[in-house]
């Protein structure tokens, strides 16, 4: 044990000789902090503005408020009501919601097929569809707009949901399937042998087994979609159906830069994705690193 | 543990494999993998199809071919529209150009910045909540971002947080979004600070992955801190610093929300990208054949890193 050893022999550091090792340092200590204020500062300031009445943002600077602190919650009641994020958040909910399940279901049981089921050409086809990640959406805008358009689904949830799961399936499968090929063999095989189905062993040894890949995925899933504003852009024609990222853009020409509706609508867009970091930090960063490959 | 996982019989006998289950797997592929490949056919690799096609033809404004016209979409393209690229001034200008420029100064900046935060966070106690601060912005949409910036880049120093800093040196106001030579910089920055978290993220793990020890070593043989980075570290790095990169640059080719949000491609036209075009071209226009033509060239940038990044996963990858 070489630490011990260097403990033992060094006797404990004087406030002195912690100072000193501190200055030392303090160039790395000033830089981190300075970086760490200017990633705080412009989340911060729009925070606080959000707080703000509007009469005051438009007279004095948000950080003078620190000192000063009138707080309302005035621009939220705004933003909700009239400029109407309050249906746009439930919209975005609802497009969301099903924008992850199913790219997780059928990417999750295609993967399957792909680790444990024997089939012709199983790994050519697992390549096509990784390959497939490289297609940007802008390549589908306007087919899939022109498709939604004949079946009669562009007018609701159906067109997002389904070019949101598609475009989500490669890169779930190609997780997924990673994951699904580790999980050890003897366990699938004795199942097979006790006569349970693929779809049982797939439900039942599989899933259960997976949760973490699951969820890693699940979560880039969500954000990716409730973050998305180019496909609601084009596939949410309906202004009644529009998420928070196309509402917001539209208060900006609506009312212009009135930074009390935005910064509002803003924080009420960011704080979903905020909750999930919080909570669930590990498979949030997880999910994020596997997702690089999109 | 798996005991309880594995279902118990269901009344199939026991025993060996029939030989007919080859057959039975066959069936049942098609079941698990029906939905996935219904869903990416259909709407995908048709619009993949349909796309390239399209790109040869004009339409009207109802997105309809109208007319076959083989090239001309990407003659035009890099020839005759000065608004994507115009090599006739000096510098050259467009939306290739300024995608050049994000390319550019993007990526190398948030390899750098990462690099540096994940270097320096090591070697503190508060590494966590360093790279924690650092990170959150890789939570919120673009257009949370695009929101978050254009404030502090108000040009009025009582509202925004960047002309109040500059003017206490005395300078005075800069409209950041709101001119041509400036904009593209205040967005490239705003799109770095939103990116940086996933560069240190990456590249603070594969740190925590060089032995102490090593470095511990070195440092008693006299090594500065500058050998140790150079010589043990960075090596060590080029991973990461890949992984991070093929992210960066796919994120570049395909930025698009945090400029159709803060600036709208303006002012002028001179904050557009290859994606904006695209956008602007099918949809503002009712150009979907030269929209098209845009949006073939972004695939062509793409498919080159992307088949780096397969190929790269394919040779690390241990099982299968």
């Amino acid at each position: 044990m070489a630490t011990a050893e260097v403990t033992v022999a060094q006797p404990r550091a004087t406030p002195a000789e912690r100072i000193v090792k501190f200055i030392t340092r303090s160039p790395v200590h000033l830089a981190l902090i300075a970086i760490s204020v200017i990633w705080l500062v412009p989340t911060v300031g729009l925070a606080v503005t959000s707080f703000r009445p509007r009469a005051e943002i438009q007279s004095s600077s948000w950080w003078s408020s620190l000192t000063d602190w009138s707080f309302t919650l005035h621009n939220y009641e705004l933003v909700l009501d009239n400029a109407r994020m309050g249906s746009s958040f439930v919209s975005s909910l609802i497009i969301t919601i099903p924008s992850t399940l199913l790219p997780l279901a059928f990417g999750a049981m295609a993967a399957y097929a792909f680790s444990w089921v024997r089939f012709p050409f199983r790994d050519t086809i697992f390549l096509i569809i990784v390959a497939l990640m490289v297609v940007p959406i802008q390549m589908a805008l306007v087919p899939l707009l022109r498709l939604f358009r004949d079946l009669g689904i562009a007018d609701w949830y159906v067109g997002i949901w389904l070019a949101h799961t598609a475009f989500g399936l490669p890169l779930a499968i190609f997780l997924l399937r990673n994951f699904f090929i580790t999980l050890p063999r003897d366990l699938i095989e004795a199942a097979k042998v006790d006569g349970a189905s693929h779809f049982r062993i797939f439900l039942k040894v599989v899933v259960p087994l997976s949760v973490p890949a699951l969820a890693s995925f699940g979560i880039f899933q969500f954000l990716w979609v409730w973050n998305d504003l180019l496909m609601a852009l084009i596939f949410v024609q309906n202004s009644d159906l529009w998420p928070m990222t196309i509402r917001i853009n539209q208060m900006q020409s609506t009312y212009g830069i009135e930074w009390h509706l935005l910064s509002a609508g803003a924080f009420l867009l960011m704080i979903v994705p905020l909750i999930v970091f919080f909570a669930l930090q590990r498979y949030f960063v997880q999910g994020l690193l596997a997702g690089s490959v999109k | 543990m798996s005991s309880t996982a594995v279902p118990g019989s269901v009344g199939r006998p026991r025993g060996r494999r029939l030989p007919s289950r080859f057959k039975r797997d066959k069936w049942q592929a098609l079941l698990f993998l029906g939905p996935a490949v219904v869903l990416l056919v259909g709407l995908v690799v048709y619009p993949v199809v349909y796309t390239i096609v399209y790109s040869f033809g004009n339409t009207n404004s109802r997105l309809e071919v109208t007319r076959w016209v083989g090239f001309d979409n990407y003659e035009r393209l890099f020839t005759r529209d000065k608004e994507f690229l115009n090599l006739d001034v000096f510098p050259p200008s467009g939306a290739f150009i300024n995608n050049l420029k994000w390319v550019v100064l993007y990526t190398s900046i948030s390899l750098a910045l990462g690099l540096l935060i994940a270097i320096l966070a090591a070697r503190v106690r508060y590494e966590s909540m360093v790279k924690a601060i650092i990170f959150i912005p890789m939570a919120i949409s673009a257009t949370a971002v695009a929101i978050i910036w254009k404030f502090v880049y108000d040009p009025d120093p009582n509202v925004g947080s960047l002309n109040a800093f500059i003017s206490n040196f005395g300078l005075d106001p800069v409209a950041w979004y709101g001119r041509a030579d400036v904009v593209n910089y205040a967005l490239i920055f705003a799109y770095v600070w939103a990116s940086t978290g996933f560069a240190t993220v990456v590249i603070s793990a594969a740190l925590k992955g060089i032995s102490e020890e090593v470095i511990e070593a070195a440092r008693t043989d006299g090594a500065s801190e500058w050998d140790i980075f150079r010589r043990i570290q960075l090596p060590l790095l080029s991973l990461p610093v890949s992984v991070v990169t093929v992210w960066l640059l796919i994120n570049v080719i395909k930025v698009f929300d945090i400029i159709y949000v803060m600036t709208g491609g303006g002012p002028g036209g001179a904050s557009e990208v290859i994606a904006f075009s695209m956008v602007d071209e099918t949809f503002t226009n009712g150009e979907g054949g030269y929209g098209a033509a845009i949006a073939v060239v972004m695939l062509a940038l793409i498919i080159p890193i992307m088949a780096f990044n397969i190929r790269r996963f394919r040779s690390e990858r241990v099982v299968g």
